[in-house]
């Protein structure tokens, strides 16, 4: 259920980027979305399935470690645009999930002060429902891969079955990256990936800016 | 400044979603409006705000690709203050939005319910929509929608869920019958078929007042819901 992009969390409302990639012109075909995704999935994608995965590891989760955690993505989303939307996700994926999964790490989120970011739910999530570090991390790929692709077909008009190919493939590339789930499951938090895009923050910036717009980010 | 901002600035981001637990408690009744594209959604939310604002407190979340002009338009029209509306992005999917996944709609709507603390009513604005868009029970205790006299004398013969389901029928722009060759007695007779006892209200909203009858029915409701 957590693969599902109908799984009612809001996730339809997120373009990640690309409603604001392809007003400046960054993305308007196969190939400049399959370059988009690529960027994505290597940078902001890795850092969101890092602490997926590190999350989904949490044996003894408390406030404390929450705290350290949210402090630690937060420093690596400097876009404070990015940040609201990303704990909107948080806090939507919250709701719908916590009818179908509970258990001490959807607890512990639960009650974040600040409101979670959505990889940390998203990883509590795949914990609470029985999956491991590395489920968690290619869970996240998945939501980032299916957000830019979904978006760009309905804001460019691509052909789907041309997108499908093209997620596979960067798919593909991605899979080279979870033997990384491991050690971002056990590694310390400060030390998980700190690789976002600039670019990705300063269009979202633009973008919480504009007057009218069809996507939260 | 965007539309999508003013009361999201305000929102409080110190606690969990409220889940289903409310809906027994809370105090607003949250009524869905949907419709077509042009078929009086919006004028009609800013005449049931214009007509009800004095007696009930009233937050609007809004659907529409909403420009500052919009915002400012609905805000004149409902004479709300401006952290009271707010418009969610339904990511190119209004439908979606509405029935299929609330969460971006539920959260905007708890949100604003919390902020302002006693809302009465909460308006729920689809965007322009086809025949089949319906709202989620998750999200609205009850929905209106509204057909416009011009679209078509044929359209409550099609039917579909919004036109058979809805809790109130709204036929808007009556006083263009006459302009596009529309039936509107033909139109007020095959809604009433396919809706099993509910109402169908005919309206012009060319001033506020056209709106009386469904502030009336809104009214009754809040009612309804409080005995």
């Amino acid at each position: 259920m957590l693969i599902d992009g109908r799984f009612p969390a809001g996730g339809h409302t997120n373009s990640a980027g690309v409603e604001a990639a392809a007003r400046i012109g960054d993305v308007r075909d196969d190939a400049t979305l399959e370059r988009y995704l690529i960027g994505r999935v290597a940078t902001t994608g890795k850092v969101d399935a890092a602490f997926c995965a590190h999350v989904a590891a949490l044996t003894d989760p408390t406030d404390a470690l929450l705290a350290e955690i949210d402090a630690e993505y937060s420093a690596r989303v400097p876009s404070p645009k990015l940040r609201d939307a990303s704990r909107r996700f948080g806090r939507q994926m919250l709701r719908a999930g916590s009818t179908v999964w509970s258990g001490p790490i959807v607890d512990v989120v639960a009650r974040s002060a600040s409101g979670a970011h959505q990889p940390v739910v998203l990883g509590a999530f795949a914990a609470a429902a029985g999956g491991t570090p590395h489920d968690a991390a290619a869970l996240s790929f998945h939501h980032l891969a299916a957000a830019v692709t979904s978006a760009a077909i309905r804001l460019l008009g691509l052909d789907p079955m041309t997108v499908a190919a093209a997620q596979a493939r960067v798919g593909r590339e991605v899979d080279q990256w979870m033997v990384d789930a491991d050690s971002w499951a056990t590694s310390p938090v400060a030390e998980l990936p700190a690789c976002g895009g600039s670019l990705t923050e300063i269009l979202a910036e633009d973008h919480g800016r504009w007057d009218a717009r069809l996507f939260v980010a | 400044m965007p539309p999508h901002d003013i009361p999201h600035d305000n929102f409080l981001q110190d606690s969990a979603p409220l889940g289903r637990a409310d809906v027994e408690t809370r105090r607003a009744l949250r009524v869905g409006i949907g419709g077509p594209v042009g078929s009086g959604k919006t004028t009609l939310v800013g005449a049931l705000c214009a007509l009800l604002r004095d007696g009930l407190s009233i937050v609007v979340v809004t659907n529409d690709i909403f420009t500052s002009e919009d915002a400012d338009a609905l805000r004149e029209a409902a004479a709300l203050p401006t952290e009271r509306i707010v418009a969610v992005e339904t990511g190119c999917c209004p439908h979606t939005a509405i029935r299929d996944d609330i969460a971006a709609n539920l959260d905007a709507v708890e949100q604003l319910e919390k902020l302002h603390g006693d809302v009465d009513l909460t308006l729920v604005e689809s965007g322009g929509d086809n025949l089949t868009a319906i709202f989620s029970r998750g999200l609205v205790d009850v929905q209106i929608f509204v057909l416009d006299t011009a679209g078509g004398d044929d359209v409550p013969r099609k039917g579909g869920p919004g036109v058979a389901m809805a809790d109130l029928l709204v036929i808007n722009k009556v006083d263009l019958a006459q302009y596009v060759g529309s039936d509107v007695d033909r139109m007020l007779s095959d809604a009433r078929d396919r809706r099993d006892g509910r109402p169908v209200i005919p309206t012009s909203l060319v001033d506020q007042l056209g709106a009386r009858d469904v502030a009336e029915w809104v009214t009754a409701q809040i009612a309804a819901r409080r005995r």
